[in-house]
């Protein structure tokens, strides 16, 4: 037999962490730190922002929940009602109304994108969708942003709840989405298997890694040992614990409500305070072409009025809201006419988008659609100006260019201007 | 430039191979790219197109087959047992079936508590067409005319129904509207249902013509007897007097953004009528549009630009399934001409994947060099198919590959087996939650997949070292311990470890204090989580 085999050497942890990819000692010192973020919460708290994106799937009626036309043909049957903010929504969500000091409805987005895949890239990226190109997400971007602002996080810096949310686009793929259910239990976490003979195994990966990445020159395989890092942290991470959701008291649950938007929600606040930079929650089933006001009536508006209020409600009451950004949006408005379905079509012209916390203001209506709300009669607004806006909100520049990978120079949400009616 | 090296497809060098490499080379040539990436060695090819033909890498016995192979035509001959020897015709159908099946009806297509949908009837049919080596053009014809039950088992049974079954009855058709021209013609229509589209020829009038022909078909849902539960669904066509309710001249009524209404008849989108009746013995709508559909020279393109991608990583426009003035494709006159041949040929896809596998672009190995920096389409430049691009194995790739590279579910039936199969897949698939049941799989390379690919339920199974298991077997072969991490990088990665893998698995070796069979279980951990493993290249 070739002395091949015979190669004496110490089998110890210590040394495979010299096999793992480059950092791994940096690896060995942020499992050290694991339980510090609790320790220090106070300290860590300072200038820590993060946004809570709830993302409403399929396209909500904004004409009936923020910017109702009551008397006007198109109005729908909904009433307003009077809210803690200077204005009024509608009368299925009361519980926001209560709430409403610390948010504000922006009532003139005015978009182009009327089909679910273009608005949904659209509203989540800041850009049209463009065949040579892919752009980083909110998500993505701000957790780029705001990541070293927290050098202990082990958490992944953008989680998104109950969705697929949007891809990293250039960023690459260690930017992504790490896409949980609402209950927070994380699939195929638990290691079957000890510490020291995974980072064995760890260190056999690498060398086959490393040698793929070497023949092929290409990004994907770069990729992959980022994300492979991140997946061994996040296992051996005590902060995993942020994710267990089942551990808050039954009333809280309640609040927020049991189904998987309220328990997404809940899951959210407590994202935030472990230090998670973005999390973006999805609720679908606005897609209403037919018999839309039974449909927010007896389901969509009373899920979304006791998840969201409970969220703000909570944010607030801790001192987190000055920190963290809420934005409420889904890929565009309904059209104003109802259809002789007693639905809405896919509308983008003139509809609302609700945004808050961070340095923003609440309590306010930005903006104005005309009487039976087909038009937007006060300055529009598009998803390059909103983004612009949160990115103010959480104090990152907008003037920060990013570079894609074919060398394009970009700025963040496509240089949009800034809501200043927004800016306290 | 010559095509020097090539040793591929057996002499004379068939036609529309020739078409091919002609045309990707004159490319290379006006891009001035040099020289394009060497050509892939023999396994890693093999490794390819086991992929590519039948959705999983090769086991250690067809490596050495081919290997064994000295003729100067062994790339041609593997393509020609892949596709034809009885050995490989139910993998080759069950890959196809499910590429056509995520497609027709979506990753999640069923799932739904009111879907009238059955997926195992979709695969079936899909199974079957693939399996006999159905003409595309008729595959696509009972797809669209389609009536019957979607269930096997059920009487009127015809799986090809299951593509319409949810599609038709919700909004008047929309969907069955925009999947069949985008998935056939690769014509996006969606947006104009609404308003005339910005950037394509599309309009809104064209999309009502297009809904038309969908209009005289429902779906009925069968309940399991005594209850409200849906049983399945039935696709059926019926006389349809149309909105104005005068069935001698059933037309349609649209709304224009401006609240004003119009009216539609069938009309195809290169402006052929059909008549107006909407008695189905005077007119079958669905009849007419297949009829149609199959003249049109979109239908053989969008087969090719697909079936090319799916080889080739990139297809000639991006997204492949948007064709037309406004989407310029990379390589145009292939396109053309080989959509010509692809008809020429009576729509024979065996026929289609022949050509394109021993065309030179698929012998290219998958490195970037400075040769050919500029290839780069991953940002958005126009693709040279001057290397092999690498790209991530769906799901169900990297499922069948584990599954065939270790035995690690061989137990059960076929339904057992595919209901397995399904339950895994589900992990990765996330509806968006719309009316059009858009879907994403994050099987993407992002944390839940390299977590499921650590820890899940599937790798502990491949690397489970029971008596009989595949470590078991990796255990008994060879002559040595090097021969064994041999067979194992083999069996995974279609080649030979490397020197650091070798000098790693004697550590490993060590720290499992002399326990072989453990050390082969890590090293076959580390194997299967590798993007070597995980990627097509």
């Amino acid at each position: 037999m070739s002395a091949f085999w015979k190669t004496p050497v110490g089998m110890d942890r210590r040394h495979f962490m010299q096999h793992l990819a480059g950092s791994s000692a940096a690896a060995g010192a942020a499992m050290s730190l694991g339980s510090a973020i609790y320790a220090n919460a106070d300290e860590m708290k300072k200038n820590r922002k993060s946004a809570i994106l709830l993302w409403m799937g399929g396209g909500p009626a904004t004409i009936d929940i923020w910017d109702l036309k009551p008397g006007a043909p198109t109005g729908g049957p909904f009433k307003p009602i009077s809210t803690t903010g200077d204005m009024q929504i509608c009368e299925h969500m009361p519980m926001m109304a209560q709430q409403m000091k610390h948010l504000s409805i922006v009532r003139s987005m005015s978009t182009r994108e009327a089909d679910h895949n273009r608005g949904r890239y659209y509203m989540h990226t800041g850009f049209v969708p463009n065949p040579n190109i892919e752009h980083p997400s909110y998500g993505s971007v701000i957790a780029h942003e705001l990541i070293e602002q927290r050098p202990e996080l082990e958490i992944p810096p953008f989680v998104s709840i109950g969705g697929a949310a949007a891809g990293p686009g250039f960023l690459g793929m260690a930017w992504s989405p790490f896409s949980v259910t609402s209950n927070g239990r994380i699939r195929n976490l638990d290691m079957k298997l000890d510490e020291s003979r995974l980072m064995q195994r760890m260190a056999a990966l690498n060398a086959i890694e490393t040698g793929f990445e070497k023949r092929t020159r290409d990004l994907p395989a770069s990729e992959h040992a980022k994300v492979l890092r991140k997946t061994y942290d996040l296992m051996t991470s005590s902060q995993m614990e942020a994710f267990r959701v089942e551990k808050e008291p039954d009333e809280v649950k309640e609040r927020y409500g049991t189904d998987n938007f309220g328990q997404g929600c809940l899951l959210a606040r407590r994202l935030v305070e472990a230090g998670v930079p973005f999390v973006e929650v999805d609720l679908g089933g606005w897609d209403n072409h037919n018999g839309i006001h039974n449909i927010l009536k007896d389901t969509k508006l009373p899920q979304l009025d006791r998840a969201m209020s409970a969220l703000t409600e909570d944010l607030a009451q801790r001192g987190l809201l000055e920190d963290t950004v809420i934005m409420w949006m889904g890929e565009f408005g309904r059209t104003p006419r109802i259809n002789q379905d007693a639905g809405r079509d896919h509308w983008a012209r003139s509809w609302s988008c609700v945004v808050g916390g961070g340095n923003l203001k609440g309590g306010l209506a930005v903006g104005e659609t005309s009487s039976d709300g087909t038009a937007v009669e006060s300055e529009p607004y598009s998803s390059e100006d909103l983004m612009s806006t949160v990115c103010k909100g959480l104090g990152i520049s907008t003037e920060k260019t990013f570079t894609s990978k074919n060398g394009r120079p970009m700025k963040i949400a496509g240089g949009g201007k800034i809501i200043t009616d927004l800016l306290a | 430039m010559a095509a020097t090296g090539l040793v591929v497809a057996a002499e004379p060098v068939r036609p529309q191979v020739a078409l091919i490499n002609e045309l990707i080379e004159q490319g290379w040539r006006d891009y001035e790219i040099r020289s394009p990436a060497p050509e892939a060695d023999d396994a890693t090819w093999a490794r390819r197109v086991h992929l590519d033909v039948i959705g999983r890498i090769p086991t250690i016995a067809e490596l050495q087959e081919f290997a064994a192979d000295r003729g100067s035509d062994k790339r041609a001959k593997l393509v020609d047992k892949l596709l034809y020897d009885d050995r490989y015709t139910e993998e080759y159908a069950g890959h196809w079936a499910t590429i056509w099946s995520n497609l027709l009806i979506g990753r999640s297509g069923g799932n739904d508590r009111r879907s009238m949908v059955s997926p195992a009837g979709m695969k079936k049919y899909l199974r079957d067409s693939f399996a006999m080596n159905k003409p595309y053009n008729t595959m696509v014809y009972e797809l669209v005319s389609a009536t019957g039950s979607g269930k096997p088992g059920t009487e009127n049974f015809n799986g090809a129904a299951n593509f319409l079954l949810d599609k038709v009855n919700e909004e008047d058709a929309v969907l069955a509207t925009s999947s069949t021209s985008r998935i056939f013609l690769g014509q996006q229509v969606q947006c104009t249902q609404c308003h005339n589209h910005p950037f394509n020829q599309w309009k809104q009038q064209r999309f009502w013509e297009f809904n038309s022909f969908f209009r005289q078909t429902r779906s009925l849902r069968r309940f399991v007897e005594g209850t409200n539960d849906i049983e399945h669904g039935e696709l059926v066509d019926q006389d349809y007097a149309g909105e104005g309710n005068d069935p001698e001249d059933a037309l349609i009524f649209y709304e224009l953004r401006n609240g004003l209404t119009k009216v539609a008849y069938p009309v195809f989108t290169d402006g052929t009528e059909i008549g107006k009746s909407g008695f189905v013995t005077e007119v079958n709508r669905r009849q007419e549009l297949g009829r149609l559909m199959l003249e049109s020279e979109y239908l053989d393109k969008m087969a090719v630009n697909r079936i090319w991608s799916l080889f080739l990583g990139f297809g000639f426009t991006k997204p492949i399934d948007d064709l037309g003035p406004h989407n310029p494709a990379s390589h145009p006159e292939l396109l053309e001409k080989l959509s010509a041949e692809f008809r020429k040929s009576s729509y024979d896809l065996k026929e289609l994947i022949t050509w394109i596998t021993t065309s030179r672009p698929y012998q290219l190995a998958a490195v970037l060099g400075s040769n050919n920096e500029i290839d780069d389409p991953s940002i958005g430049e126009m693709p040279k198919f001057s290397r092999f691009y690498l790209r991530q194995m769906s799901a169900e790739q990297l499922y069948q590959s584990m599954v065939t590279a270790t035995d690690a579910s061989a137990s059960g039936s076929y339904e057992e087996q595919e209901r397995e199969r399904r339950k895994w897949l589900e992990q990765f698939v996330v509806a968006f939650g719309t009316d059009e049941g858009d879907e994403a799989t994050t099987f993407n390379g992002s944390i839940p997949q390299a977590l499921m690919l650590f820890n899940g339920e599937l790798t502990q199974n491949a690397i489970s070292k029971a008596e009989g298991s595949f470590i078991d077997r990796i255990a008994g072969s060879g002559r040595s311990p090097q021969e064994r991490v041999t067979n194992l990088f083999q069996a995974g990665l279609a080649r030979r470890p490397s020197k650091t893998e070798m000098q790693v698995a004697s550590k490993l070796l060590q720290a499992r204090k002399g326990d072989e069979k453990e050390m082969l279980q890590d090293m076959w951990w580390a194997v299967l989580n590798s993007n070597e493993f995980i990627m097509q290249h």
